[in-house]
């Protein structure tokens, strides 16, 4: 009180804590993203050149079945208020009905997201263990014959159609060697054995100790997890090799050589420290690309993952289904960009 | 250090796992049955909403109706089913069934009389797309209480005029005509929506089989009733698993991983005709390619463009390229193994021909438009029509849109001329008839889009009231040859040029027999399956 006395009566509020107004902050920045998000996916659904009623209640019905539908489905409002109406509803975690399979969306996302989640999390493991050691090993022996190799390596990577190469790792591994499993997340005799806890087989099966299942899904799964996984490897080994011969070019390294530090000290221990950060967000990029799902390897393998999930969504015009799907993968971009955050501030001090 | 020793060994032991041989099992189990589809199309299982083909497959597995199609012999035509007879009335308005003794619902209730009233008039009642196959008998919410009637083991229907009885019975052949359990149906009843909701995902049929589980986009497995009237199924399990890509359903084929592929393309049924253990069966279906002439265009309504166009086209070189064991020529508005289809087929390019009729007509330097669909092959069938067209001298100008822009147009009267696909709704030939040779209101008032003839803008040249006639003759043989006469003249004087007729091809391991995908009438049965 004497205090307040002292600054002319007036009352001097304690600063708020930093983690909270940077919870605050991050909260707000989420809140306006999805909102953006969610705008703009809605108007481009409403301007697209496919009719939902039409989808639902098919050519041939008549005038007055066609009418009732639309009416049902709210679009004789505006459509301002029509997302009005939709931000409030998922606002309450309510993504509406399927208009095509009349199911919660929330309920079909739960069904897909965890197989694509189980997809790209073993694919990102094998571009991370993969590419980040050939990336490191390119740049230290910078045009050597390995060099040449993770350069084509990488090449084939961005520019090989990813159907092709599916369909050629199926004929290959699967039709003519048997080595794998075939389309789908794990062969007929093992379906619905596990009861679903995770939605991620392999995570099920072992949490049920069934190892037949597990070897099964495991088959099922290594060949698609793998073609992600070099196309996460082509980007991230480049990248590292980049990042890498920056790094090893710098004065401290010349030093670090000079007072006779060995080779793999050099490499490992101070130069590649100092490129963790720049690789969070690469891999989190890349990680992030296959959550929001590979289309074209999820038909190719009949992955039931949320990339078909969306497309098949559009192109049957279920919106609701599509924003459903939208919000999600938005969501996991955002949460990954707080994930980097958090790592950059342990591997990086300044950023603390 | 350590930490990256630990990391790069785990690398290796991800590489060396990815490439270790896992058994992958050659051959399916001898009672269980796998299909390779797309079922991607499948909204709900319920049978009074389910409309679209992989939904109606499962339905026909799971539902019995009160008469049905023999799965090993469709040219018998309907036979009875749940009902173990029927009797007409002598106004030919009325239909009394009597139910088959001693059948039960898969959940072990009795199938009775009551049960089919209430199936039918639950459909009437919810009034989903599919409706219209019941409703127009003139059945209504609120005339069903006289009009669908059950009396102790009797059904009795009644319409509101007298119709062919073939048509009435065709008609319940249809998913629609499903008989539902109505005990265990209404026990799952939320909101009054009669277990619609329940139903989309759960079966209450006395079928060869039970629905076991859906998952959208990804399966649907179905389990043997032991019970079933007709015999409890050899395939104890049927398990359709959704397979979008015709390379992948072939691998699984070649692989035993799979017993059926439904959707192979035409490379990929070369490939597996050469395959061991594998044969190809093909089975028409109902749907047929056409390219319709708007009428309300001034030159393209001359009965001698009409005509000419028909000659225009090269069925034979489009049935023999691209279109390859897909498709087969068929110029009539009836599918082949309908009730009274025509397999005449009179029209074959002839430029010359098509000349001398645009020349009689007066017509010279003729530009048009052609709206399709972006579908493969509808675009190649489009392009070889604009390149044998411009050897007479028309130009065609092709508009590629999606299906709502060029539907919107071809209703609106805009296009003019549309390449398009028709698929019959049920399986008596009113449902053809009824579209592209009845129209009896041509004006723009009359809004009739649901008619493929009104859409053309054609008056059907006085082929309505024989529409109406052959929808209503008792006589089955003299219904025929209504219809025959009835596709006569559509061929000659009709805007549409009837062009093709699809062909199901399925890749099927060699030791399934008795599978069937239902032909043009009916859907895939798996009840008869041995291997």
């Amino acid at each position: 009180m004497a205090q307040a006395n002292d600054n002319g009566g007036a009352r001097t509020r304690a600063p708020l804590p930093g983690w909270f107004t940077g919870t605050l902050k991050t909260i707000g920045s989420i809140a306006v993203t999805m909102l953006g998000l969610v705008f703009i996916t809605f108007i481009i659904g409403r301007v697209m050149p496919i009719d939902p009623v039409l989808a639902i209640v098919g050519e041939r019905a008549s005038q007055s079945t066609y009418e009732a539908v639309y009416l049902q489905l709210g679009l004789d409002k505006p459509v301002i208020v029509q997302f009005a109406y939709y931000v409030w509803d998922v606002m309450q975690g309510d993504f509406g009905m399927s208009l095509l399979n009349a199911r919660p969306v929330a309920e079909d996302i739960a069904r897909v997201f965890p197989a694509t989640l189980e997809l790209a999390t073993l694919g990102v493991f094998f571009g991370i263990v993969l590419g980040v050691p050939l990336g490191v090993v390119a740049a230290v022996r910078k045009g050597s014959w390995i060099d040449q190799v993770a350069r084509v390596v990488a090449l084939v990577g961005y520019s090989m159609p990813i159907f092709w190469l599916g369909l050629m790792g199926l004929l290959v591994f699967y039709g003519m060697l048997g080595w794998v499993g075939g389309p789908g997340r794990v062969g007929i005799f093992y379906e619905d054995i596990v009861p679903s806890v995770t939605g991620m087989i392999l995570v099920d099966s072992i949490l049920a100790r069934n190892w037949t299942v597990l070897k099964d899904a495991f088959s099922h799964i290594v060949l698609p997890a793998s073609l992600l996984g070099y196309y996460s490897l082509a980007y991230i080994s480049r990248m590292t090799r980049s990042f890498m011969l920056e790094q090893l070019s710098a004065e401290y390294i010349t030093t670090a050589r000079v007072k006779g530090m060995s080779e793999w000290d050099v490499v490992w221990k101070h130069a590649f420290r100092n490129i963790r950060v720049q690789l969070i967000t690469v891999i989190a990029l890349s990680y992030a690309g296959l959550l929001e799902g590979s289309v074209l390897t999820e038909i190719i393998f009949s992955w039931p993952g949320i990339g078909s999930y969306i497309t098949t969504a559009l192109l049957s015009a279920d919106m609701n289904a599509v924003l459903g799907g939208t919000v999600v993968v938005g969501l996991v971009f955002i949460l990954l960009n707080i994930f980097s955050d958090l790592l950059y501030k342990v591997f990086d001090p300044r950023a603390k | 250090m350590t930490i990256w020793k630990n990391t790069l060994a785990g690398a290796t032991m991800a590489v060396a796992l990815s490439f270790t041989s896992v058994a992958v099992v050659a051959e399916t189990p001898a009672n269980m049955l796998v299909i390779a589809n797309r079922i991607d199309d499948i909204t709900t299982m319920d049978p009074a909403q389910s409309f679209e083909f992989a939904g109606s497959d499962v339905n026909q597995n799971i539902y019995s109706k009160l008469v049905n199609f023999d799965p090993l012999d469709f040219d018998k035509g309907y036979v009875p089913d749940l009902a173990a007879s029927w009797e007409v009335s002598e106004d030919g308005k009325s239909i009394t069934f009597t139910m088959r003794e001693g059948v039960t619902f898969q959940s072990g209730n009795p199938v009775t009389a009551q049960d089919a009233e209430w199936s039918l008039r639950r459909a009437v009642i919810l009034n989903k797309t599919p409706a219209f196959i019941l409703t127009q008998f003139g059945f209504t919410p609120k005339n069903i209480a006289e009009t669908i009637k059950a009396d102790g083991n009797t059904l009795t229907i009644t319409t509101d005029k007298r119709y062919a009885t073939s048509f009435v019975l065709n008609c319940l052949t249809a998913t629609i005509g499903s008989i539902v359990d109505m005990k265990l149906a209404m026990e799952n009843e939320v909101d009054g929506d009669m277990g619609n909701a329940w139903l989309a995902t759960n079966s209450a049929g006395s079928g060869a089989y039970s629905l076991v589980g859906w998952k959208p986009n990804e399966s649907v497995t179905l389990q043997a009733n032991p019970n079933y009237y007709g015999g409890a199924p050899t395939m104890e399990r049927v398990i359709v698993r959704h397979v979008a890509e015709s390379a992948s359903q072939r691998l699984l084929l070649e692989a035993g991983d799979i017993d059926v592929a439904r959707n192979l393309n035409p490379e990929d049924i070369a490939g597996v005709r050469k395959a061991a253990g594998v044969v190809v069966q093909e089975e028409l279906k109902g749907r047929l390619m056409y390219l319709g002439l708007n009428q309300t265009h001034p030159i393209l309504s001359k009965p001698q463009v009409r005509q000419a166009f028909k000659y225009l086209v090269d069925y034979e070189g489009m049935q023999n390229s691209f279109l390859n064991g897909q498709y087969t020529i068929h110029q009539n508005f009836l599918p082949k193994t309908y009730l009274g289809a025509s397999t005449e087929n009179p029209f074959s390019l002839n430029i010359e021909k098509a000349k001398e009729l645009l020349k009689e007509a007066g017509v010279e330097n003729l530009e048009i438009e052609v709206g399709v669909r972006e579908a493969q092959e509808r675009i190649e069938i489009a392009q070889s029509f604009q390149n044998t067209a411009a050897q007479a001298g028309i130009k065609v100008n092709i508009t590629v849109g999606t299906g709502k822009q060029i539907l919107d147009r071809y209703r609106a009267r805009e296009l003019d001329m549309s390449l398009e696909a028709w698929g019959p709704d049920y399986p008596d030939p009113q449902t053809n008839a009824g579209t592209f040779a009845y129209n009896p209101d041509n004006s723009l008032e009359a809004k009739a889009t649901g008619l493929l003839a009104w859409r053309l803008g054609w008056d059907t040249d006085g082929l309505t009231p024989l529409v109406d006639a052959a929808v209503t003759e008792g006589d089955r043989d003299k219904r025929i040859a209504m219809y025959q006469e009835i596709q006569a003249k559509f061929r000659e004087t009709s805007p549409f040029v009837i062009m093709f007729q699809q062909i199901e091809q399925d890749g099927i391991r060699d030791n399934v027999k008795n599978f069937t995908t239902g032909e043009a009438i009916g859907s895939a049965d798996y009840s008869k399956v041995t291997k």
